[in-house]
C-alpha cells in the first residue's frame, strides 16, 4: 500500500513537476463488452469529432490498447482538462473461440480472435501501472459481483489509481444501478449510456473531480 | 463427475507469487477445482488471470474465479482489529477461493455471501473427445 501510494506519487512529480493537470492517461478498464470502445468514441465524437474504436456486438471487438492524444474537455466553468484516452481490451479469465463460432465467425476467424484476445488481456494488465486515472466501465445490466470487476478494482485501488465507476447501457430496462452501487459503496457510481449519451455532462463533471 | 481440490493457507504460505499461481493453475488444469483457505493479494489476481492467458489453448479454455471475503466496511472496529491481529500472526487466512476450469465450471454467482457454482453439462465427455482429437492430430 505504502510502496504503492510513493510509486503513484513519483510518476505523478515526474510527469507534473509543477502540479498542473494536465496530460493525464486516462483509461478505460472494465470486462468485455461493458461499452469501453462505445464510451471512448462518445467522448472522442464530443471533444474531437471523431470516433477512435470500432465497437461490435461481438465481444473482444478491442484486442490492443487504443490511444488517442490530447483530449481536451471543458467543464461549465471553463475549465480544462487535458488527457491521453486509452481504451482497453476487456478483462476475462476465460476465452473460448466456440463462443465466438455461435456468433457467426468463421473457424480460422474465430481461433485468430481468441488467440488475439488473450494477448490483448496480458497487455491491459500490464498498462495498468502506467494510469492515472481510471473509469471501469461496467454493464449495468449484468451481475456486478464478478471476480473480474472486483479483481480491476481492486488492483486500481492497491496502485492508488483513482477510479470512477461508469455502469453502462442504462438505456436498457434490465439496467439496475443500485446494484452496481451496493456491490462498490465505497466508490463513485454512475449510470450512463455512452451509445445514447445518457447523463454524460454530468459524466463529465465526475472526470474534473476525479483528476483533482 | 467433479473434483474438488482443497488447498490449505499452509500450503501456499511460504510461496512466491509466481509459484502460488502457478501451483494453482497446476491443479485447475487437471480438471480439478480449487478450494483455497485465504484468498491471493490484488496483483497475485492479475497475475493469475495474465498466467491463465498466455496458456489458454485448444484444450485449457481459461479459469472461472470467484473469492467470499469479509467486506471491511461491514465489519465493526472490534472485528477489524481481530482480524488485521489475525492477519499479521497468521497471514491472510480469511475468506475462501474457488477456481474451477472453465470447460467444467459454467459460472460461479457471488450474492454477495454465497456461492453458487454452475457446471457444464456433459464437459467431461466433451474434454475427452477434444483430447482425443488433438492426440490424433
Amino acid at each position: 500500500m505504502v510502496k504503492g501510494f510513493f510509486k503513484t506519487l513519483f510518476k505523478r512529480l515526474s510527469v507534473n513537476p509543477f502540479g498542473t493537470r494536465n496530460n493525464f492517461k486516462l483509461g478505460l478498464y472494465g470486462p468485455p463488452n461493458g461499452g469501453k470502445s462505445t464510451l471512448a468514441n462518445r467522448i472522442c465524437l464530443d471533444w474531437l469529432g471523431e470516433e477512435m474504436s470500432t465497437v461490435s456486438h461481438i465481444a473482444h471487438e478491442t484486442r490492443e490498447i487504443n490511444v488517442k492524444e490530447q483530449v481536451s474537455i471543458k467543464n461549465k466553468k471553463g475549465k480544462e482538462l487535458t488527457f491521453s484516452l486509452v481504451d482497453t481490451p476487456g478483462i476475462a479469465t476465460k476465452i473460448d473461440y466456440e463462443d465466438f463460432l455461435k456468433k457467426g465467425l468463421k473457424k480460422l476467424e474465430a481461433k485468430k480472435r481468441a488467440k488475439e484476445a488473450t494477448k490483448g488481456v496480458i497487455e491491459a494488465i500490464k498498462w495498468l501501472d502506467s494510469m492515472d486515472f481510471v473509469i471501469v466501465v461496467l454493464d449495468g445490466t449484468k451481475d456486478p459481483y464478478s471476480q473480474v470487476n472486483i479483481t480491476i478494482i481492486g488492483n486500481l485501488q492497491a496502485r492508488n489509481i483513482p477510479v470512477l465507476i461508469a455502469a453502462n447501457k442504462v438505456d436498457l430496462k434490465k439496467a439496475n444501478i443500485d446494484v452496481v452501487k451496493a456491490a462498490f459503496p465505497q466508490y463513485e457510481v454512475l449510470g450512463i449510456s455512452a451509445k445514447y449519451g445518457k447523463n454524460i455532462e454530468e459524466f463529465y463533471e465526475l472526470l474534473f473531480k476525479l483528476a483533482k | 463427475m467433479v473434483t474438488f481440490q482443497f488447498v490449505p493457507y499452509a500450503e501456499i504460505e511460504n510461496l512466491t507469487s509466481v509459484k502460488r499461481v502457478n501451483k494453482l493453475l497446476n491443479i485447475v488444469k487437471e480438471d480439478k477445482i480449487v478450494i483455497m483457505e485465504g484468498r491471493l493479494s490484488k496483483e497475485e489476481e492479475a497475475d493469475l488471470i495474465e498466467i491463465t492467458m498466455e496458456e489458454i489453448s485448444p484444450w485449457f479454455k481459461g479459469i472461472e474465479l470467484s473469492v467470499i471475503y469479509p467486506e471491511k466496511h461491514r465489519l465493526d472496529s472490534m472485528q477489524k482489529l481481530r482480524g488485521a491481529f489475525a492477519h499479521l500472526l497468521l497471514g491472510d487466512r480469511q475468506g475462501l477461493t474457488i477456481i474451477g476450469p472453465a470447460s467444467i465450471v459454467k459460472k460461479i454467482e457471488k450474492n454477495p455471501d454465497k456461492i453458487e457454482l454452475f457446471t457444464k453439462e456433459g464437459s467431461s465427455r466433451y474434454r475427452k473427445k477434444v483430447r482425443k482429437k488433438i492426440r490424433n492430430s
